[in-house]
């Protein structure tokens, strides 16, 4: 990920000018009205917290962060005029957005108040920009280097290895279940599958079109490295979410465990865990698997989207608060909380797993309109196989055959 | 009372139940009949922060003007209701064909997402209702029979399961079950089992459904069937007991009849309730073990490439029709004892 990197290393350079920036410039709006709509986890509130700034004289600013976002956005967005001006989004989530047409293209803007992002933040999707992102983020492994340590382990950089590291551990009579990863039925179990299935090279569908090709060998491959690697983890894997495998880690049960890049400052930070835990976690990149060299998970960005059914001034006023909300100066106080795709970022320790995993080539979740359909699918059919109930081709046939029901009936497939 | 005085007496909550029942309704039904337009989809060149690849979007200027030409969709008819989301008869009948035998059949058919939720569904409200019935009239038996001085406390700790909304109860119980929480711990420690997980295996999550539905269910069986218990009329228990009926046969040959329209009530209730289990479902994350029908509806609404609403429209419909044929032998009975009394 050439691009990744040398943003990440260009970054130094262009701190300091960023700050110098952001303390001369007011944000010059004079009226308007704001209303985000935004995911709910600290990066996100600090930004939000920081376009709030500019609601000054006769700006109206409102914000709403919540988990349900995804829920709420496009019948939020689709009445007119819209409930909010910006909705802040990942690469998952812009899509139905985007297929419903309720976001509105930002070259205008851009040109007019954008001087100050750098060109690979702009999301640009069929020439147009439609979104600007703002941090990265990324499943990826994170361990107790003492566990491994006391086990006579290296850091695993395989799931193969990390199998065996898993093996050694209960074997040594450590830990009882020393692995864990998101597997909570639904969305949660679906990214694994959609992680393991890219880091074997797969292709989810025929290329050009919405048919899906996903009951072959890669697939079969994909479902069996999860159901092996979940063989160390608790029998309770399928309620697992961020929140449950989080809290397992800071309660120190856990020796490996694939978590989202998000949750590292949360954990590596002195509350809800003890001194033994975050002295030894580390993150590193999320493993390979099968022999290849692009990492077992997705890239994802963070960024925000301005929607088309409102007027050219709100969405104006919109556009110039956000920018200021992820104005460098934004990781004075907030450098730790995110991977930052802002110009003068530095990672820290908490940004480690997420930086090293791009920079081994991880492929970014598959903006495809009906991608969001496949996801729902697999969360729903591959929980049996997880079980041991029904068997790997079935268990794909199962997805296939409801993605297939479903696409149809959304016109992807005739 | 003269028809005239009737209607206008009733007139506000027809009309409520037109506005907000009967109109949702039939929008459902005509939505059900529906799909999506068709998508036009373009190959074009997607550039973000981790460089730009050749993808596939939506063409929305062609796909905005077939949907303005058509506002409520493609008309699909019953397709939606007999695709593999739903009644799957294709599905089935291949099932059909390829099983050798009742059982494999019926293992064939769990595997379509409509059945597998209708049987926990079906099974749920077979097990929880009597139950509840059950359980309810005995709290208020021993209720009854207690000093006046505790009855106030003690309904008042009885009617808690009911008062607590039904996600939060779930939740805590969800905890408690947990292989670190109290419950979970205890039953581990009881069998010797140390990997009992009460979340994993699919036979011990119905049970666990099953008993959060009586639990959560029966104090209001219990306070219907307390009121009842007022009524009773003291001097036929006091000449029962003259003739020697045991506390027993006083409660089956005189308080049970005297319910009777209670219990139907209560039944109707459960019916209805039970059916449209949902909350304990998300509550206990228990959707790799048990999906309900109401669920099946939540998640189409919730599908990440935006609400299938078509999808959820049949379901909700399908529904609909259980229930209605759930409640018509009780419905029927009630007709019945109606007609007689009359007569």
């Amino acid at each position: 990920m050439t691009i990744f990197r040398t943003l990440l290393a260009t970054s130094a350079l262009a701190a300091s000018a960023g700050a110098v920036w952001a303390e001369g410039h007011g944000c010059g709006i004079e009226s308007g009205r704001i209303n985000i709509l935004a995911n709910d986890f600290p990066a996100l509130r600090a930004v939000v917290d920081r376009a709030e700034t500019c609601a000054t004289g006769g700006v109206e600013f409102s914000s709403n962060l919540t988990t349900e976002h995804k829920d709420i956005q496009v019948a939020a967005l689709s009445a007119n005029p819209a409930e909010y001006t910006a909705a802040i989004v990942a690469n998952a989530s812009i899509l139905p957005l985007m297929n419903e047409g309720l976001i509105r293209p930002l070259d205008d803007l851009v040109a007019e108040h954008g001087q100050n992002l750098s060109p690979t933040q702009l999301i640009t999707i069929n020439g147009q920009v439609m979104a600007v992102a703002f941090m990265a983020n990324a499943q990826h492994l994170f361990v107790r280097e003492d566990i491994l340590a006391e086990a006579g382990i290296e850091i695993p950089t395989t799931y193969e290895q990390v199998i065996e590291a898993a093996a050694a551990i209960e074997e040594a009579g450590i830990m009882d279940d020393p692995f864990a990863m998101n597997t909570a039925v639904g969305w949660n179990l679906a990214e694994e599958f959609v992680n393991m299935y890219l880091g074997l090279g797969g292709e989810f569908f025929e290329p050009g079109t919405a048919n899906v090709a996903i009951n072959n060998e890669t697939g079969i491959q994909a479902l069996e490295m999860l159901s092996q690697v979940n063989a160390y983890a608790d029998p309770d894997f399928l309620t697992f979410d961020s929140n449950a495998t989080g809290a397992l880690w800071e309660s120190g049960e856990l020796a490996l465990a694939v978590m989202w890049g998000s949750r590292g400052s949360t954990i590596l930070d002195d509350e809800g865990s003890t001194e033994e835990v975050t002295s030894n976690t580390r993150l590193v990149a999320a493993p390979t698997v099968g022999g290849g060299d692009r990492p077992a998970s997705t890239l994802w960005w963070d960024g925000f989207t301005i929607s088309a059914n409102i007027s050219d001034e709100d969405a104006e006023a919109t556009f110039i608060a956000l920018v200021n909300g992820i104005d460098p100066a934004l990781m004075e106080d907030h450098n730790d909380k995110a991977v930052w795709l802002i110009e003068g970022y530095q990672p820290g320790p908490a940004a480690e797993g997420v930086a090293t995993t791009a920079q081994m080539g991880t492929a970014p979740y598959p903006m495809l309109p009906y991608m969001g359909l496949l996801h729902t699918a697999l969360g729903n059919e591959l929980a049996e196989f997880m079980q041991g109930t029904e068997s790997a081709e079935q268990a794909l046939a199962d997805v296939e055959a409801a993605y297939t029901t479903t696409a149809r009936e959304q016109g992807y497939i005739q | 009372m003269p028809h005239g005085t009737f209607l206008r007496f009733i007139f506000p909550s027809l009309a409520a139940m037109i506005l907000f029942i009967a109109l949702p309704i039939i929008s459902i039904a005509i939505q059900s009949l529906y799909v999506e337009h068709e998508q036009v989809l373009i190959v074009t060149e997607n550039c973000g922060p981790f460089g730009c690849t050749p993808s596939t979007t939506i063409d929305q200027q062609a796909t905005q003007a077939l949907r303005d030409a058509e506002p409520l969709g493609r008309f699909n008819g019953l397709g939606t209701y007999t695709n593999r989301s739903h009644l799957a008869f294709a599905e089935v009948s291949a099932a059909w064909a390829a099983s050798d035998g009742i059982g494999d059949f019926l293992g064939r058919l769990m595997n379509l997402p409509f059945y597998k939720a209708l049987a926990f569904t079906l099974s749920y409200t077979a097990i929880v209702t009597p139950l509840v019935l059950i359980l309810g009239l005995m709290i208020a038996l021993a209720v009854n029979a207690l000093p006046k001085m505790v009855k106030g406390p003690t309904i008042f700790f009885t009617l808690l399961p009911m008062i607590v909304t039904p996600l939060i109860a779930s939740l805590i119980l969800f905890w408690m079950i947990d292989a670190r929480g109290i419950i979970g711990a205890s039953l581990q420690n009881l069998t010797g089992d140390p990997n009992l997980s009460l979340k994993a295996s699919p036979t011990l999550t119905w049970i666990t459904l099953f008993v959060y539905g009586v639990w959560h269910s029966a104090p209001f069986a219990f306070i219907v069937f307390y009121a009842g218990l007022q009524t009773v009329s003291e001097e036929t228990l006091e000449a029962a007991m003259i003739d020697g009926a045991s506390r027993w046969q006083r409660v089956r040959h005189v308080t049970l009849p005297h319910l009777m329209p209670l219990v139907i009530f209560i039944t109707l209730i459960q019916l209805m309730d039970n059916f449209r289990v949902f909350e304990p479902i998300v509550g206990f994350s228990a959707e790799a073990n048990a999906t309900s029908l109401s669920w099946i509806i939540f998640d189409d609404l919730r599908n990440e490439a935006g609400a299938l609403f078509g999808s959820a429209a049949a379901t909700s419909v399908l529904t609909i029709i259980g229930v209605a044929i759930l409640l018509t032998p009780v419905v029927i009975r009630t007709w019945r004892d109606f007609n007689r009394k009359r007569v």
